[in-house]
């Protein structure tokens, strides 16, 4: 008899497929358009031109940062997601994102260094992310309880966020905006993010059998021999860390998270095993094209990348919801 | 012979409700257990305090010899099994990844199901007459579909003793009585056994060999069903006028 899972290799042999198509569109894209042959030629040999340079110090680092955030966020949306049983959940619902944008809002409005805004940002992400447990965290896992915590958490940060706004002077203005909107232009080292990428994707993989029996509910998932508590906080903190270093690295970029997990379930059905991989190519390979338009769409001015999701993602996901969502809330 | 599962001194309060007190309870393998009680006595959390999903006030729970503290979750997932009555799946899958789901606690390091195990999922879903609905959503299925893919579930888990939480629950009269003789089929075989909460104690007279009736108060009775099941036991559990009515070979209540 063939494992059922069988069936859906096509589909991950099809998303990465999507993924180099994604990561070649974005390197041949932007100020001076390359050709396939000539990037492949320009990929392994250095011939000191302009373009050279032009794919090895500028679109290469930047391509590759935006597909590990991209496969980091929509891990971490996937996680959360298990988490809550909620199909709804994504980490930036719950205010993590916010508290990493007060921190470095406030280090910007404080004059403090540019080096500075990445430990911010995962400071804040950090501490949000301890806020919320300890507020929601009394004993037991109430996901009702812990979304809510977040979703207040995150109103309140919002408001600290309009508050540090208003007291900032207008020329700082347009740089905190970008970063609130979230922004790739300034992750030139691909080497963290997808270092990241690789721990959040190996230790999602060896959650993923585990994942799909804490979607068949606490009680039972403990009669199947699951430790559910420990599950929990684990699934948590490294839901929550893969968002801090995701919003460290390129501001506040939302349903990628949301969006990733969704598209895939609505082909792949609700096994982990699958939805992992998946969730990290698919989520790469949107990031990749979003910010390959944000790029050119104005050229030379750029937009930031976290606009154009949202802009993508709120019909996109309203698009989804009606066509009947393949998990519906209980 | 060891029992599969006992108590020694067990007692469970559940806010002002006193489940259980002091209760030494032995299920041997091949035996069938009914558990019965009016609304809000605590049957479900008993049963859930016996799996080990709940903590108990004080006493013991044993399994074989050894202590249910000491019993690794997954080798306790092998030991018993439980049939839920209201664990809402969100996100669900499809019915035969659902009922694949019962093996975990069988599976290897990495969580990869064998052929075998495919098998078992099978067979499961043949047994509770659910072929042809494999590759359905769960969520667009009946509830008495829904009812019988939890027991393939559990059949395909295959534990040394049942746990059921209102098995007939959903199910039409015939289906009650086959899903019930299945289970009973089952889980009195090979060392097994099966302990059961139920609300109809017409279908308790009918499969379960002994009885644990509680009050919600502290008061238990325990015993051979037959002689547990008198009405006068039955009318001060539900404190309601009730007759046994026996006709050749079968006996059933009638509440008046």
């Amino acid at each position: 008899m063939r494992h059922p899972l069988r069936r859906k290799l096509p589909l991950l042999a099809l998303l990465l497929a999507v993924a180099f198509i994604s990561l070649g569109i974005s390197l041949m894209t932007g100020s001076v358009d390359i050709a396939p042959g000539e990037l492949w030629s320009l990929l392994w040999q250095n011939h000191g031109s302009t373009h050279y340079r032009i794919i090895h110090e500028l679109r290469l680092p930047r391509t590759l940062s935006g597909f590990a955030v991209g496969g980091v966020l929509a891990l971490a949306g996937l996680l959360m997601q298990a988490l809550l049983r909620n199909p709804l959940a994504d980490p930036y619902i719950l205010g993590v994102s916010g508290g990493a944008a007060v921190a470095v809002l406030g280090a910007m409005l404080l004059g403090l260094p540019f080096a500075w805004q990445a430990p911010m940002a995962f400071g804040g992400a950090l501490a949000s992310i301890l806020l919320l447990f300890g507020l929601a965290h009394s004993g037991n896992w109430d996901t009702n309880r812990l979304l809510l915590t977040g979703v207040v958490l995150a109103a309140g940060w919002s408001a600290l966020i309009s508050f540090v706004l208003s007291l900032s002077p207008p020329v700082q203005l347009p740089g905190m905006l970008f970063w609130l909107m979230g922004d790739l232009s300034d992750a030139l080292s691909p080497a963290l993010p997808l270092g990241v990428l690789a721990l959040g994707l190996l230790a999602s993989l060896w959650l993923a059998p585990t994942l799909n029996l804490a979607l068949l509910g606490p009680a039972r998932a403990a009669s199947l021999g699951v430790r559910i508590q420990r599950l929990h906080i684990f699934i948590y903190l490294l839901a929550s860390l893969l968002t801090a270093a995701a919003v460290s690295i390129a501001g506040a970029i939302g349903f990628i998270g949301l969006i990733s997990p969704h598209m895939l379930r609505l082909v792949a059905g609700n096994d982990h095993r699958i939805l992992v991989p998946g969730s990290v190519l698919l989520g790469g390979s949107l990031l990749v094209l979003a910010d390959t338009a944000a790029r050119t769409l104005i050229a030379p001015m750029q937009l930031p990348v976290g606009v154009l999701t949202a802009l993508l993602g709120v019909p996109l996901f309203l698009f989804l919801l009606n066509r009947g969502m393949p998990g519906r809330m209980p | 012979m060891t029992p599969l599962l006992s108590t020694q001194t067990l007692s469970l309060q559940i806010g002002a409700t006193q489940v259980c007190r002091e209760l030494d309870l032995e299920i041997a393998p091949g035996q069938c257990w009914g558990i019965l009680g009016p609304n809000g006595a605590g049957k479900t959390t008993l049963l859930h305090t016996l799996a080990g999903l709940h903590p108990g006030d004080a006493g013991r729970i044993l399994y074989g010899d050894r202590r249910l503290p000491d019993i690794h979750p997954r080798e306790l997932a092998k030991l018993r099994g439980v049939l839920f009555q209201n664990e809402p799946q969100s996100l669900p899958g499809t019915l035969f990844e659902s009922v694949l789901a019962g093996r975990h606690p069988h599976l290897g390091r990495l969580g990869w199901e064998t052929p075998l195990d495919l098998k078992l999922a099978r067979q499961a879903i043949q047994a509770t007459g659910l072929q042809g609905l494999e590759e359905r959503s769960v969520h667009t299925l009946s509830g008495g579909e829904r009812q019988r893919m939890e027991i393939a579930m559990l059949l395909a888990q295959a534990p040394g003793l049942g746990m059921l939480d209102e098995p007939s629950n959903h199910l039409d009269p015939d289906q009650q009585i086959l899903m019930l003789r299945l289970l009973k089929d089952r889980f009195t075989q090979y060392r097994r056994a099966l302990i059961m909460v139920l609300h109809d104690i017409n279908l308790a007279m009918r499969f379960c060999d002994h009885l644990l009736l509680l009050k919600g108060n502290g008061q238990q009775l325990m015993g051979p069903a037959g002689e547990i099941a008198t009405e006068e036991n039955i009318q001060w559990l539900y404190q309601h006028p009730v007759s046994l009515l026996k006709t050749e070979g079968t006996a059933c209540f009638y509440f008046l």
